[in-house]
């Protein structure tokens, strides 16, 4: 069978390689998106010391490794049955405020903003991390830099370092923050809330006020109905930290939440011979491929499904966004992968409203940032929403904290399936019975995973420029036809 | 491949947690200078050339690639072979690929187990134990994955490397100390150190640049950090919390001891050591407050994960067993 190879996709760590078949006819057959790399942490982090799980799992992902440490202490806390006190749930969550909207600012103006603000078809010199600065200014190619420095340095303050934190152990923190500190987190986080309105009015701009991006959004091409998950607080509103996590069906339907204790009744992972990277799905309804519906498990776990699973936004500024966003795109769900986009706008600016929040908390400088652990440890969950999905840490030890079993569901696992989908729908729509494969094509393949910000072993998301793609076109004897390339 | 005669640079991760190039980027607007004095040629991670462009070049036209993550796969190797051959200078970047860092605890067991764990966790529905195929015949065609290799190596156990720069990730100032040396090299102002040396690092310890402080204490227990309230002031390891600080190497300013919690080694051995584990097993028993060999092995009780502990970045490095020796026997 004729087959189109992409591969490597050089920006997914691991190079992701998609495989592509076409039939008799010249229409895709199928497509294997594969994930070539195992590293095993669920094996190697058991017989460690559970307090050290959350530092060695940091290493999953330089990236977001913020996401691995919070996921692990909290796992850890629940291990030794404590709970730690306000002021160090509230640093947790400040650390974790202020490194999404350093993670989220750079996926929109670094990846996935590129394809909007310069255009899909956009000459491939232009249609990166330059061509925006170019077009929207120099001076924001500043205030990006900016915003990435002043997110690490929260991180360093509250964490101990910019990348791979140390500070959260079982029961709080090793260390609390001063006033001085915590004046410089708020005048930081002011600024943050600014830039993050900024961005959404960039958007307003460029998307929003053109109608060739607004049908693109809304079109049939990127659009899958699934599950949609995402963490919420005891009013529904959006959490990153803590809460549970709220599951609605593809027709908007919330079908339950789930608390960390309970993941195990809510999610299971498929797996294929074909790639080293498992498939969650919801166990509830079950594994029925690769295929929307209501009746298949596959769901999806990003901006957009936080958006979709949740009430609202528990922030003045975010909530307004929130509104506008459903107004404009027809009401809950939203099932167009492209508007992911802005919903990781709106996250960007809740988090940076949450940031501020945090920092004027009259707690927020106690010292009271530890409860000693009394009890037994004995196994615990911890869940977070990292910014590419609902991150599940899981752990079994001894009576000594040592850790006997360790079960990892991995932010952009979540959406493994998903992504796989708008691959092969991407491909389909594009390649027919005699379509000559352009480089824009290639990109409009491309646009269908970047909405997802994927991350597999995580990194995709954080550097300028664009992901670069090579397609060769084999007959079906595996001869070389054509060798299309993008960016090179 | 456009050329525009300024020196080449290149920069590439193996298996690796992206870490090390979030550490490059945070160098901030130093990244301009290294615009200004190289033609990046490669980084997948940041800009579009592929494998057959660096295929393309001819050999030793890179000046310099910094090379971060261990080698975990055939891929990984292909890559590595490669680099080498394309480079002037190649240095190992971070410890991935100086030491195999924490993912070559994956060392301590067997691949099967590896996958035996990953293919049948909690959550696995997986009633036949399917297990990933680096070739597998889909009913369209054939379709492959690279093949993992029983251990996981540094990057010299591989290749010849000229130079290491360690850290989990490297600090990101010391990159920009590096970029400064180089630029001062290629504009004729400085010389490059000898081959094989560590650069931006220190040639001391942790413990040499930690401000807390050490009365030459020992103990009679240790203890985990969840348990204890440190004082800020004092050595960790007299309070009887392991730390790594005597047989790491400085560079990082002992950032975690700062932060209220232990050294766990991501430099690297300090100068002169050959064995990680060995030079911090050393430091450990002279803090030990016995002579009574029942009351030590009693007090070394307190560090229940050894391997883990003496070892978290360093076992691919190392003179253990799961070491080059290892997988030379195995290959």
């Amino acid at each position: 069978m004729q087959r189109i190879t992409i591969d490597p996709i050089t920006r997914l760590e691991g190079h992701g390689k998609i495989e592509i078949f076409l039939d008799p006819e010249g229409n895709v057959a199928n497509t294997y998106f594969q994930i070539p790399e195992l590293r095993g942490f669920e094996r190697f982090c058991v017989g460690r010391p559970v307090e050290e799980v959350p530092i060695l799992t940091n290493r999953i992902c330089g990236v977001c490794p913020e996401a691995h440490h919070m996921a692990g202490a909290k796992a850890a806390d629940a291990v030794y049955h404590v709970d730690p006190p306000r002021t160090a749930k509230m640093l947790r969550e400040l650390l974790y405020s202020a490194f999404y909207v350093t993670d989220h600012t750079t996926h929109f103006y670094a990846l996935g903003g590129p394809d909007f603000v310069m255009g899909p078809d956009a000459p491939v010199a232009d249609r990166n991390i330059l061509g925006v600065i170019h077009k929207v200014g120099l001076e924001v190619g500043g205030k990006v830099i900016q915003c990435r420095k002043y997110g690490h340095t929260v991180v360093e303050m509250i964490g101990g370092r910019k990348v791979h934190p140390c500070t959260s152990i079982p029961g709080g923190l090793t260390k609390g923050i001063t006033e001085e500190q915590r004046q410089e987190i708020e005048k930081m986080g002011r600024w943050a809330i600014e830039f993050a309105q900024f961005s959404l009015k960039v958007f307003d701009d460029i998307v929003l006020s053109n109608k060739a991006y607004v049908d693109l959004i809304l079109g049939d091409f990127y659009t899958h109905h699934t599950y949609y998950i995402g963490t919420v607080d005891a009013n529904n509103k959006v959490n990153f930290y803590d809460g549970l996590v709220s599951v609605v069906d593809p027709e908007g339907v919330r079908i339950g939440k789930y608390g960390p204790g309970e993941y195990t009744d809510w999610i299971a992972e498929h797996v294929e011979p074909w790639t080293y990277l498992k498939f969650p799905y919801l166990k509830k309804v079950g594994w029925k491929g690769f295929v929307d519906g209501k009746d298949s498990g596959v769901y999806m776990a990003t901006p957009l499904s936080r958006l979709n699973a949740s009430d609202g936004m528990a922030t003045p500024l975010a909530q307004a966004e929130y509104e506008k966003f459903f107004a404009t795109l027809g009401g809950k769900p939203v099932h167009q992968r492209l508007a992911t986009h802005w919903a990781r706008l709106i996250e960007l600016l809740y988090a940076a409203e949450r940031w501020v929040e945090l920092a004027t908390d009259p707690e927020i400088t106690s010292d009271n940032f530890r409860t000693i652990p009394t009890e037994k440890p004995t196994e615990g969950v911890g869940i977070v929403e990292a910014p590419r999905g609902t991150l599940t840490h899981h752990y079994w030890t001894d009576e000594r904290g040592i850790t006997t079993k360790v079960n990892l569901v991995v932010g952009t696992t979540n959406n493994y399936a998903p992504i796989s989908m708008s691959v092969k729908k991407a491909a389909q729509s594009l390649i027919k019975k005699g379509t000559v494969v352009t480089e824009g094509l290639l990109n409009m393949v491309e646009m269908a995973f970047r909405a997802y910000d994927p991350c597999f072993g995580c990194a995709t998301h954080t550097l300028p420029g664009q992901m670069p793609l090579e397609v060769t076109v084999r007959d079906h004897t595996g001869l070389i036809v054509d060798v299309l390339k993008q960016n090179l | 491949m456009t050329t525009n005669g300024k020196p080449k640079l290149a920069m590439y991760w193996a298996a690796s947690c992206g870490g090390c190039d979030i550490a490059t980027l945070n160098i901030h607007e130093k990244i301009l200078d290294v615009d200004a004095n190289f033609e990046v040629v490669f980084w997948p991670v940041a800009m579009d050339a592929k494998y057959k462009d660096v295929e393309a070049m001819e050999d030793g036209s890179i000046l310099l690639t910094l090379f971060n993550g261990a080698i975990r796969t055939d891929e990984n190797e292909h890559l590595a072979k490669l680099l080498r051959r394309k480079s002037k200078i190649l240095v190992a970047f971070g410890s991935c690929a100086n030491e195999g860092c924490m993912p070559a605890l994956a060392n301590l067991s067997p691949l099967q187990e590896i996958f035996d764990t990953a293919f049948s966790t909690v959550t696995t529905d997986n009633p036949h134990q399917v297990r990933p195929q680096t070739s597998w015949t889909a009913p369209e065609g054939e379709i492959h994955i690279p093949t993992l290799y029983p251990v996981v190596r540094t990057l010299e156990q591989v290749v010849p490397v000229d130079y290491f720069i360690p850290g989990c990730p490297p600090e990101s100032p010391q990159i920009a100390a590096v970029i400064d040396l180089v630029v001062q090299v290629l504009q004729g102002k400085a010389q490059l150190p000898p081959a094989g040396s560590v650069i931006g690092a220190g040639t001391s310890t942790v413990c040499d640049e930690c401000k807390r402080k050490r009365d030459i204490k020992h103990i009679k227990k240790f203890e985990r950090i969840q348990y204890v309230k440190l004082d800020p002031a004092l050595c960790i390891l007299e309070q009887g919390i392991l730390c790594s600080g005597p047989a790491t190497r400085s560079g990082c300013q002992a950032l975690c001891p700062a932060a209220g919690s232990p050294c766990i080694g991501c430099y690297g051995p300090a100068e002169g050591a050959i064995d990680f584990g060995a030079r911090l097993m050393s430091a450990v028993a002279s803090v030990i407050d016995s002579n009574d060999p029942k009351e030590i092995d009693q007090i070394l009780d307190g560090i229940p994960d050894p391997a883990g502990s003496f070892y978290r970045f360093n076992l691919a490095g190392s003179l253990l067993r799961a070491s080059k020796s290892a997988w030379e026997s195995k290959a």
